[in-house]
């Protein structure tokens, strides 16, 4: 007599997977972005929903990306009606701004979404995870299969706290999968679908280096800035986003330390095919990657040791016992305004609808011994630097730097840095100095006050309220 | 200084703001190529504006106003000269009768400014097979010639031949520009290099034309203003050599002697002349301090 074996928990659909995890109206249904803009499991699921009657669900995802735009219609619909993110792309966040979302959208920051998870404040109910492959038992990871986009780092606090587990795959492989990410004992099912998203779209398109020469000049001061302030020796630990300019400022940096003949330690974050040619060219020893921003990263992170994933938890979670956020040397980031108090604006336009989010901006902030913002000081003739931004994402205590083309500004509160940049022959300014020099260009804009309801909170790493965002009506 | 002399649209506002950091020495404002007819007047008035409002620094302001043929050159050269520019690129220049033509507008246009007579000057550009020809007549026809500058792409049209990377088909007209310029004793700025991503190629299209005897070259790409500053760059032991010179010949004042030997050859004005352009070059790319330099050309 031969014994039954064990089949696994693959589910004949989605649908099965859904009413197997007894999901009600009224709970939070959870997603990742690492397929980014190319993710298709988000909207898989809430149309699933949308067909199965549910309502008054709420979203909770690491991040609202370009291509979810259906979630407008699923909100439209009633399905949804509440949202927590750390990013919210303008295709849906313009909808949100103009109050079609009967409840407050909760922005938290990429570590502080995990210690909402942590700490309870936040719960999932079912979390929806997409994998490029996965066994029949769920164990799984983002680095392999048609599909793969590498880390999936953000996933795996929702692994460890909702309370029911679905991972959808499009390449399901024998057990055991050997490289897991996230462990079979997390999950409930597993169910295998046509595709999960396309892997070529997770490059966004702003993780190429600028080509334009005053993002370049931008760039290069915030090198010799980093330079000037001697950090570039070895054991160097850095991050940066994944904007064009942020991306020619890793270049520089990475010239400057094969010219000093510098091995960093490690670059973190959203990692990029840059820090992978720096990772195996022995600039850095290692990259610490919470989310691959391309496919030569995806790729990296499979077969290189040395590039090391990290879930979200460990990347920048203020209740972990440390970080990887808290290692950091330099970190360079982006603002779409800065308050002379050093406050910057990620989440909205100027218009005041919502466009962006945290993401790891203020973890990264809070973190590093150098924040940096690399921005121009004159954006589509808006001046970068205001009184007081629109929405404060990231408090002005926890940056210490603004580099623009016209020159830099130090957080006041950083005096020590002066002698270092001056040293260097920089151009030092005050933040009041550059903002002058930005209203002559631009005259000074009329303060846009939005007086309707609130839309969202900004909810800091600390799980403090550091601002809202009210509706804008057109 | 004219190492780079960088073209920026004159109907382009973001563009022309840029102008205050990007690194070059020149700054050429254009109201010529770059503006389609029918923007003509607003890129003149935007241009005005730009030369009152905004703070290049020491860059030096040059317009490129439209061919003297058209009417509009005499509207360019009334309202960039009031609006401060320091001097004006005369396109399509051929002999003494294009400079006269500009010069005489400008005079009025310094009158009407409440400028000293003279102050604003002329920089040729030369693109045609006659302009080449009449170069010198063209440099000393008026003293506000400041420079010659060569403009490839026409006259290569006018020669009725392809325009090649290599530039081998300019090779008569660069060399004839130099001359005629240095022989006026003008900077002479040689023709821009076209593919704005290729940053070698203009590396070595500059170094070339430095070989020939160029002061610098014009730029049509932000991007090209680092090839052609590091082809500018003179050599550790060209700066050592003029560094001597100039304290050889210094020591030779002191002495009342005209000339004076250098390593066993003998030295004078023209090499010192030559010293001081590579000192200020050595200045201008960060291989000596300001006041080591101006000490030098002090004395």
């Amino acid at each position: 007599m031969k014994l039954s074996r064990r089949t696994g928990k693959v589910m004949p659909s989605l649908k099965d997977a859904i009413r197997s995890s007894c999901l009600k109206d009224g709970m939070t249904i959870s997603f990742h972005h690492h397929l980014r803009a190319g993710d298709y499991v988000l909207n898989d699921v809430l149309h699933t929903c949308t067909e199965l009657g549910f309502s008054n669900l709420t979203v909770n995802a690491s991040s609202i990306m370009a291509c979810h735009t259906p979630l407008v219609e699923a909100i439209r619909a009633g399905v949804v009606t509440g949202i927590e993110c750390n990013f919210m792309h303008a295709s849906v966040g313009h909808a949100i701004s103009q109050g079609l979302l009967a409840n407050d959208v909760l922005f938290r920051t990429h570590g502080g979404r995990p210690a909402a998870l942590e700490s309870g404040t936040a719960h999932i109910d079912v979390a929806f995870i997409a994998a490029s492959a996965s066994d029949p038992e769920g164990n799984c990871n983002g680095k392999e299969g048609p599909s793969a986009f590498g880390s999936i780092g953000y996933a795996m606090s929702d692994a460890v706290h909702a309370d029911y587990v679905i991972v959808i795959t499009d390449h399901l492989m024998p057990y055991p999968l050997t490289d897991v990410s996230i462990p079979e004992n997390l999950v409930d099912a597993v169910v295998v679908c046509d595709s999960i998203g396309d892997p070529d779209r997770i490059m966004s398109g702003t993780t190429r280096i600028t080509r334009d020469p005053i993002g370049l000049l931008i760039a290069d001061y915030t090198a010799r800035a980093i330079e000037a302030c001697g950090l570039l020796e070895d054991d160097f630990s850095f991050q940066t986003g994944a904007g064009g300019t942020s991306l020619a400022a890793a270049a520089y940096i990475g010239e400057r330390m094969r010219k000093l003949g510098v091995t960093g330690s490690f670059a973190s974050g959203g990692i990029t095919g840059l820090l992978v040619d720096l990772l195996n060219e022995g600039v850095f020893k290692s990259l610490a990657d919470v989310q691959c921003f391309d496919r030569e990263a995806a790729a990296s992170i499979r077969k290189n040791p040395h590039h090391v994933e990290i879930s979200a938890s460990r990347y920048a979670s203020p209740q972990a016992k440390s970080t990887i956020v808290d290692r950091l040397d330099a970190v360079i980031l982006g603002a779409t305004e800065i308050g002379t108090d050093f406050s910057v604006n990620v989440h909205t336009d100027s218009n005041g609808m919502i466009m962006g989010g945290s993401g790891g901006h203020s973890d990264t902030a809070a973190g590093a011994s150098l924040a940096i913002i690399a921005a121009p000081l004159v954006r589509a003739r808006l001046p970068l630097i205001v009184d007081r931004p629109q929405t404060v994402s990231t408090p002005g205590k926890t940056i210490d730097l603004l580099v623009t083309q016209y020159g830099m500004a130090y957080n006041p509160k950083r005096r020590d840095l002066h002698d270092c940049l001056t040293g260097a022959g920089l151009p030092v300014f005050s933040i009041e100095e550059l903002k002058e020099k930005a209203e002559r260009l631009t005259g000074k804009p009329r303060l846009l006050k939005n007086e309707g309801r609130i839309v969202a909170r900004v909810i800091g790493r600390d799980g403090d309220e550091l601002d809202v965002i009210r509706a804008v009506h057109k | 200084m004219r190492r780079s002399c960088l073209f920026l649209p004159g109907n382009q506002p973001n563009i022309l703001q840029n102008g205050m950091v990007l690194p070059c020495d020149v700054l050429i404002f254009d109201l010529e190529d770059a503006v389609s007819e029918k923007e003509k007047d607003a890129a003149r008035e935007l241009i005005s504006q730009a030369l009152t409002t905004l703070d290049f620094g020491v860059r030096e302001k040059v317009v490129r106003i439209n061919d003297m043929e058209t009417f509009h050159a005499r509207l360019d050269i009334i309202n960039v000269t009031k609006a401060g520019a320091d001097a004006l690129m005369v396109p399509k220049t051929v002999g003494s009768d294009t400079v006269q033509k500009a010069a005489s507008i400008l005079d009025e246009a310094e009158e009407k400014a409440d400028l000293p007579l003279g102050s604003v000057g002329l920089i040729l550009l030369i693109e045609t097979a006659m302009g080449i020809e009449k170069a010198f007549e063209a440099a000393s026809a008026s003293s506000r010639v400041r420079a010659l500058a060569l403009g490839g792409e026409d006259l290569a049209a006018d020669l009725g031949c392809s325009r090649t990377k290599a530039s081998r088909e300019l090779f008569y007209a660069r060399t004839r520009l130099v001359m005629a310029g240095r022989a006026c004793g003008l900077d002479v700025i040689d023709t821009p290099f076209t593919d704005a991503r290729d940053a070698e190629g203009c590396y070595e299209d500059a170094s070339y034309a430095r070989s020939l005897g160029f002061s610098g070259k014009l730029a049509i790409s932000p991007h090209h203003l680092e090839p052609i500053h590091r082809a500018f760059r003179p050599s550790e032991s060209e700066v050592a050599y003029a560094l001597d010179v100039v304290s050889a010949m210094r020591r030779a004042k002191e002495e009342g002697l005209g000339a004076v030997s250098l390593r066993g050859k003998m030295i004078d004005l023209p090499v010192l002349a030559q010293a001081e352009r590579t000192l200020e070059l050595a200045t201008a790319s960060g291989m000596l301090s300001t006041s080591r330099s101006t000490s030098t050309k002090g004395d």
